[in-house]
């Protein structure tokens, strides 16, 4: 039963289409492994009720019989990030102040893959409101990395990437806003996407940075993510942001040839604060899609170093007026004791939040604050506007921009916490990617010496996701019979 | 630290971001922002002066839809959520003398 769970999707969703396997049987898989280890890893902030979810599996069962489910991740089981709401099911984004809430709809992308005949298995652990590189933020226990439990997964989506890296689910859906899933996913060994913005829409996605959230997959290799992405993908009215493309149809990408592909790789992304080994691994990764046809070759990208500061301005800015809801009237947690309107909104709040999310929304609030908005606010979003162009530049001249998914392999527990710009700094590489709006993502390429994977993160022009995936399946393709 | 932040910016601060801060709190928020300030500052070295501001990579429009009502009673589900409840209202302090 658990040679399962070490299934990809669309290998697992082929045996229950063949009547291989039962939904109920991978269900049981899923559970036999959350059972064996997530007393170690705390991936999930709720394991949905085992009874309840065989009822769905017996639902979706009898629909695969039917023949009415036909898709390839009809009956497999799925974890969802904490952020994403799911009717009926306890949504806390990993935070004190939504520790009872139990939401009366389901987020859009969510609904695509139940359409599908998705399993939801339970609720992946995150930092609080996705703030976060760590997953140590959450207020509901850190998560631990399963290539060893005395690092972290990373984040913000790390309960979402050790799921899939433990095989505690067959896949995962995460949330990007400044690299959330790709980091993640190369601490954790996995693969993610970052879709374009507006790709996948954002309803019912409890917001962090609207302009600059995206749902994305998390998942064992290159044509998972491919495949569900193809399924969560959709125009949706209820997203105002949500946009029309011209093609949803990402599996096609799928072929081990980069012949024709321009690769740039931006100097100064491989330059100082990146680990050696990290390195190595991603100019070897390089090499392989050289040898399967793509063209290489190194340009000066000048604005890295702005990312970040431009990054935690329109976020915190974002986050401050998003998380201005959470006030103890309609849903969530709401203080003890109080002496009026106010009191009562400042008390909930203060008590409802974790540091790091007050943190920022202080700071949010400061630099929207009258006196300092031109200062911070509008200096950010003309930063924003000259790193778009910078990326418009370099895609006249390459197809994809090849850079590390971080600068390190996982950190040690409780080494990021202390020191808040530090922890920023390991964002560097995948930050200005949500700014530009672009698709971005994170294979595995290769261990350190310590035995914890190496991530190499493949960006591409805005709607250009099928060039990263060829990429990326291409380079996984050549690294699995090497 | 080039960027100090008073004792009054984080009391304005915590007004316009609700949040009731213990003393130690708001010694550690001074600190925070001042070397979050100071860090952001260095997006002073670019020159914007001919940039505008972008807060969308895509041009957006406003998405109008007709005004019908599309989502169910969902009611009881919603007050089931609420910290306090009455008669099929919210229950919140008092805001009017």
């Amino acid at each position: 039963m658990k040679d399962l769970m070490k299934l990809t999707a669309v290998e697992l969703g082929k045996k229950i289409q063949a009547k291989e396997v039962t939904v109920a049987e991978a269900v049981e898989a899923a559970f036999e492994q959350i059972e064996k280890k997530e007393k170690d890893l705390n991936c999930y902030v709720t394991v949905c009720d085992k009874e309840a979810v065989l009822a769905r599996a017996a639902e979706v069962q009898k629909q695969i019989d039917a023949g009415e489910l036909t898709g390839p991740l009809a009956g497999v089981p799925v974890a969802i990030k904490d952020n994403m709401c799911t009717k009926g099911l306890l949504t806390t984004c990993s935070s004190k102040i939504l520790g009872n809430f139990v939401p009366t709809y389901t987020a859009e992308a969510v609904l695509n893959l139940e359409k599908a005949g998705a399993v939801i298995i339970g609720k992946a652990n995150m930092d609080e409101f996705a703030m976060g590189s760590t997953t140590e933020t959450s207020a509901y226990g850190v998560t631990k990395n399963p290539w060893n439990p005395e690092h972290v997964p990373g984040g913000s989506s790390g309960g979402s990437c050790a799921a899939v890296a433990a095989e505690e689910c067959s896949y995962a859906l995460g949330s990007d806003t400044g690299g959330s899933i790709r980091q993640p996913s190369s601490f954790c060994g996995v693969t993610g996407i970052k879709p374009t913005y507006g790709t996948v829409s954002r309803y019912g996605l409890i917001a962090y940075g609207s302009s600059l959230d995206q749902i994305g997959p998390v998942a064992k290799d290159v044509t998972d993510c491919a495949t569900i992405l193809e399924t969560i993908a959709s125009y949706d009215p209820k997203d105002s942001t949500s946009v029309k493309r011209d093609s949803y149809d990402f599996t096609s990408a799928l072929m081990a040839d980069a012949s024709g592909l321009k690769i740039g790789i931006p100097k100064d992304y491989f330059g100082e604060g990146l680990d050696e080994e990290v390195k190595t691994s991603i100019l070897n990764a390089v090499k392989v899609l050289e040898e399967k046809g793509a063209t290489v070759e190194f340009f000066d990208f000048k604005l890295v170093e702005y990312a970040i500061p431009a990054y935690y301005v329109i976020a915190s800015a974002e986050a401050s007026s998003n998380l201005s809801r959470f006030d103890g009237v309609k849903y969530g947690y709401r203080t003890e004791d109080y002496d009026g309107l106010h009191n009562m909104y400042k008390k909930t709040r203060s008590e409802g939040f974790g540091p790091e999310v007050k943190r920022r929304i202080m700071l949010g609030s400061f630099v929207l604050s009258s006196g300092y908005y031109d200062a911070y606010y509008l200096k950010a979003l003309r930063t924003k506007a000259l790193i778009k162009k910078a990326f418009d530049e370099a895609f006249e001249k390459y197809d994809i921009i090849v850079a590390p998914a971080a600068p390190t392999t996982a950190p040690k527990l409780g080494e990021s916490l202390s020191d808040p710009i530090k922890m920023y700094l390991s964002d560097i590489y995948t930050i200005a990617v949500n700014l530009a709006g672009l698709p971005g993502i994170s294979v595995p390429c290769g261990m350190d010496s310590k035995g914890l994977p190496i991530g190499m993160q493949l960006i591409g022009d805005c709607f250009k996701e099928n060039d990263i995936i060829r990429a990326a399946y291409t380079y996984e393709q050549c690294s699995k019979n090497a | 630290m080039a960027n100090i932040i008073s004792d009054e910016t984080i009391e304005y601060v915590g007004i316009l971001a609700k949040l009731e801060l213990s003393a130690e709190e708001k010694e550690q928020a001074k600190k925070d922002m001042g070397s979050m300030l100071d860090y952001i500052d260095k997006l002073n070295e670019l020159d914007t002066s001919d940039v505008e501001p972008m807060s969308h990579v895509f041009p957006v429009n406003n998405v109008f839809r007709e005004d019908i009502v599309v989502n169910g009673d969902d009611r009881e589900s919603i007050l089931a959520n609420a910290p306090g409840e009455k008669d099929g209202a919210f229950i919140v302090p008092k805001t009017v003398e």
